[in-house]
């Protein structure tokens, strides 16, 4: 089988689990989740220095060979999600940019209309862009017209460790969409992230349900190999399901003969 | 003179540039990006950019995030 690679803003990735660097308890295990998953690619936020505090910096503990994916987490308006992946790009660290735009505080929804317009605005700026989303048609549709890289729909809002409560929502994303669907946000277990890549989806992101496990680098080997388990599922094309029985072994007259 | 450095005020000599003030701060200017009045300083320009009063600057780097 020739290999699996998932490419996207024209770089080619063996794996398809996006990684993040919130909510650890200590960012020293960082390095350790980057290879027990086997992700290449993480999140970061950008926020303001807090010149009392003497916190480290995350970026002492991230591997230099993995992509960087800041995010506008923040923005509540298109222009200010703008203004955040201009500065995140002026770090240095490349054109990646995952757009969030969110006024809702409860729970943390993306703002499809406002996400849409910092993406077409970003995209002729050279970004690459991965808007986070709600699993929407309508909104994912106008993110590729508006030259998106990816698609990231929420399996369920973000933090919650709900799993795939989009569920029929992202089968229609990942049928009608010709872009990566990348299922961000809600997984809370192996087991979800390896359902969403049965079910087609490209890649998924997951950052609560690794760092706030009990044994973080344990369980961000198993979403590396869950995500695996999914995808080669997917590709080895599952075979169709039905309500009745049917036997696994050929039916013949053996021992039922006279 | 008067400089708001991340929304607070803050009493600043004259002359002094932006790389200084970071020092000042401890902290390393390739871990933070600076905007000032609104617009990013470039990384390479942090030395010969002084400051003026009233000037609003912004430093921010990165940190955890999903």
């Amino acid at each position: 089988m020739s290999k699996d690679l998932f490419e996207i803003g024209g770089l080619k990735l063996d794996s398809r689990l996006f990684t993040g660097t919130g909510k650890y308890a200590d960012d020293s295990v960082i390095p350790g989740i980057c290879e027990a998953s086997g992700s290449q690619v993480i999140t970061v936020a950008l926020r303001r220095v807090d010149m009392e505090s003497t916190t480290g910096n995350v970026m002492d503990f991230i591997p230099k060979n993995m992509q960087l994916l800041p995010n506008t987490s923040g923005a509540r308006t298109a222009d200010e999600a703008v203004r955040i992946a201009r500065l995140a790009r002026a770090m240095g660290c490349g054109d990646w940019i995952k757009i969030e735009v969110i006024s809702d505080n409860k729970y943390l929804l993306p703002d499809g209309y406002e996400t849409a317009r910092a993406t077409e605005i970003l995209v002729k700026e050279g970004f690459i862009v991965l808007p986070y989303v709600n699993a929407d048609l309508y909104v994912a549709r106008s993110l590729v017209d508006a030259g998106a890289a990816a698609v990231m729909p929420l399996g369920a809002p973000i933090g919650t460790n709900r799993g795939l409560q989009t569920r029929e929502m992202l089968r229609i994303l990942i049928d009608e969409i010709t872009i990566p669907v990348i299922v961000d946000a809600g997984i809370g277990k192996p087991s979800e992230a390896c359902e969403a890549m049965e079910m087609g989806a490209d890649a998924c992101l997951v950052n609560t349900a690794i760092a706030t496990a009990s044994d973080p680098v344990m369980m961000a080997r198993a979403f590396g190999r869950a995500v695996k388990a999914g995808r080669e599922a997917y590709l080895a094309g599952p075979g169709a399901t039905q309500c009745h029985a049917a036997a696994s072994s050929p039916l013949t007259d053996f021992l039922s003969g006279d | 003179m008067v400089v708001v450095l991340n929304g607070k005020k803050m009493d600043m000599t004259e002359g002094v540039t932006l790389l200084e003030l970071l020092e000042s701060k401890g902290l390393s200017p390739e871990t933070v990006v600076v905007e000032r009045n609104k617009e990013i300083v470039p990384a390479d320009s942090f030395t010969d950019v002084v400051l003026n009063d009233g000037d609003h600057l912004e430093v921010l780097r990165f940190v955890g995030g999903g």
